[in-house]
């Protein structure tokens, strides 16, 4: 890896005592038959109590195996975490035992899922499956866990809470489907909630419900939020930061704000640019030429070269670090200058 | 639910009279006379002859006198009675006394098939590609390779003759000691068939995305395989093992052949090798209806299962 240089830490400063959650120089591959596949290169970011972090991409790009590298639930075989740290309050949980990763899940770091139809388990009542939790973990008998579910269930606005406790997965609309994920994932008052593409599976209408419960619940429960998506119409009203991935790497990290006045790389202005337009009429819709990168063959250099507008000789070569632009922003570019006032403009 | 089972219980009366009739057809259809075949080496005189052909009406003739008789004996099937066989023996005597020794023989099976199938086939599945999972692929693929009508005989010869470990016949009155060696035989296929379902099965739910959810509720991964995929996985398993008892129960031919046991299979393949066609249609008819409601029993048991089954 010639990339594995100095990373600065990006946007804000590290508080007195640490994020509340650090992913430092993560790397992460997939041993299969064919070979091995580099999905995660080397991904650095934090959290901090009571903040809202985008990470965005395309599929592939390694959000969400980040996120169940944080959860400690990567299927391996054939996930192998090859090296980085993953501190939580300080610690890090990679060489943890799995008897104290296990502690952490659900009680400190808490996830949902995209598909909440296949991430529920299909022959046992939904009641039943939030109250697990509580029965597992904190020991509360059977009607408390019970009683228990049905504020859980009213906290994320499932209407008629306490006649639905019986219910299976399928009984329930989409929308419905997801706020029982989330009750389950609030169980145990976790610090931090992953939300893995939390919307995608869901309908238009629906996918803002479910964002603005979040968003509220993250306030009322004082959480600090991961918010994986490959929407960017979904993270603007949510979020604080932005991280965009791409193959693997966080190539810009800045605060919405900027981000979206002024994206730093050209993979970002790409995106930014293929959103279609109320106020823009009468053109072709821009896309992002080409295809993401097949894992097991990263290009050299910046790995966004065979499909950037900006590319040079010096992107097939050499591997470009994170450039610190101004107010903290980071963006892993060669020209990341040029593209922000490209951007601007 | 109670529609679904009115409509089936509907659908068995006429599966029920659809393979009575055809079993009931290709019996007798190649029978010559069947006075003569009644009385067997003995003469007939004329009168006995004209008693029999008014009692049976076989004085009707064709396909018209052929129904005649199909109808005369379902009645008597619905009253109970299914006739005797050509030995002058009631058949639901000879029932009565073989059906118990079949329950018993299938049960024994039908445990040796659950006890080692589905705990072998949940090990091999967990430790999918492991050397058990291996191991256990070629012994299910070896049992299941080899016919029943040699491996009972195999079976009976070592362990039964040359090391004397079971009693290699199980006679009139056979023991649970007896009959657990052709218990174990007959189990084998049903066990080396749920081994591999259970161990697919569990090694596909392992995958499923709802594993990821219980692990990252942090449950201890002991729960998770024995709640969360063991319930999920043993849902095609319970329904294959169903099937199988209405098999089981309906004889097995072979087997209760091979070690001399006086089941309902044994006697079934008495009557077809004697050519006894009123005991062949009498216990087709009656393995006919354990098959039909043991299948019934299956699908309502299916949708207990899996809440995601509903029958309308």
């Amino acid at each position: 890896m010639t990339q594995s240089a100095v990373r600065p830490t990006p946007a804000s400063p590290t508080p007195p005592g640490g994020h509340l959650l650090e992913v430092r120089d993560l790397h992460v591959e997939f041993r299969t038959t064919e070979g091995v596949a580099k999905v995660i290169n080397g991904v650095t970011y934090h959290l901090d109590a009571g903040e809202t972090l985008a990470v965005l991409g395309e599929s592939g790009s390694g959000k969400s195996v980040t996120a169940q590298a944080i959860m400690g639930i990567l299927d391996t075989p054939p996930a192998h975490v090859r090296s980085g740290q993953i501190l939580y309050q300080g610690r890090d949980l990679l060489t943890q035992s799995e008897e104290q990763r296990r502690q952490v899940r659900g009680k400190e770091i808490a996830m949902i899922f995209q598909d909440a139809l296949s991430a529920l388990n299909p022959v046992f009542p939904v009641g039943w499956q939030i109250g697990e939790t509580l029965r597992q973990r904190e020991g509360m008998s059977r009607g408390d866990a019970r009683r228990r579910a049905v504020e859980l269930m009213d906290l994320v606005k499932i209407p008629a809470a306490a006649k639905r406790l019986g219910d299976y997965p399928h009984q329930f609309s989409g929308g419905m489907r997801q706020r029982v994920m989330i009750a389950m994932a609030l169980a145990l008052d976790p610090k931090v909630l992953i939300a893995d593409e939390p919307t995608t599976a869901l309908d238009v209408t629906v996918q803002a419900q479910i964002m603005d419960l979040l968003a509220d619940l993250r306030r009322d429960l004082n959480m600090a939020m991961i918010l994986i998506t490959h929407d960017l119409g979904v993270v603007a009203g949510v979020a604080d930061r932005i991280a965009v991935m791409y193959a693997g790497r966080i190539v810009e990290h800045a605060d919405v704000r900027s981000l979206y006045r002024a994206p730093a790389h050209p993979y970002t202005k790409g995106l930014l640019e293929s959103i279609p337009r109320m106020d823009v009429r009468g053109q072709a819709l821009s896309t992002i030429k080409g295809l993401p990168p097949n894992l097991m063959r990263i290009p050299s250099g910046c790995p966004f070269h065979p499909r950037c507008p900006y590319v040079q000789q010096v992107c097939v070569d050499v591997v470009p670090h994170d450039l610190v632009l101004g107010d903290g922003r980071t963006s892993a570019c060669h020209f990341a200058q040029e593209v922000r006032d490209d951007s601007a403009r | 639910m109670f529609r679904f089972i009115l409509r089936r219980l509907l659908q068995m009366v006429l599966a029920f009279f659809g393979t009575t009739l055809i079993v009931y057809a290709l019996m007798f259809a190649g029978q010559g006379d069947p006075i003569q075949a009644l009385a067997g080496e003995r003469p007939v005189t004329a009168a006995q002859r004209a008693y029999l052909t008014e009692k049976y009406h076989l004085d009707q003739t064709g396909v018209g006198g052929f129904f005649y008789r199909y109808l005369d004996y379902v009645k008597n099937l619905l009253q109970g009675d299914l006739g005797q066989s050509l030995t002058g023996r009631q058949i639901g005597d000879i029932l009565q006394q073989a059906w118990p020794v079949t329950v018993r023989l299938a049960l024994i099976a039908l445990a040796v098939a659950i006890v080692f199938g589905v705990t072998a086939g949940v090990i091999a599945g967990i430790r999918r590609a492991g050397i058990f999972d291996n191991a256990t692929l070629v012994l299910t693929l070896l049992v299941l390779g080899i016919p029943t009508i040699v491996l009972a005989p195999l079976a009976q010869y070592f362990l039964g003759v040359k090391w004397q470990l079971f009693p290699p016949t199980a006679g009139t009155q056979p023991s649970f000691y007896a009959l657990l060696l052709p218990g174990i035989v007959l189990g084998s296929l049903s066990l080396a068939t749920a081994l591999r379902l259970t161990r697919t099965s569990v090694a596909e739910n392992l995958r499923a995305d709802y594993v990821r959810t219980a692990r990252s509720k942090g449950l201890v991964k002991r729960r998770i395989v024995s709640v969360h995929v063991l319930r999920n996985s043993l849902i095609p398993v319970v329904t294959f093992l169903g099937v199988e008892l209405g098999n089981l129960m309906s004889g097995a031919i072979i087997t209760e052949g091979v070690f001399n046991i006086p089941g309902v299979g044994f006697n079934l393949f008495r009557g077809i090798r004697t050519e006894d066609g009123p005991l062949v249609v009498g216990i087709v008819s009656v393995l006919v209806v354990v098959y039909l409601i043991s299948n019934l029993v299956v699908d309502v048991l299916y949708a207990v299962l899996d809440p995601r089954i509903r029958y309308e």
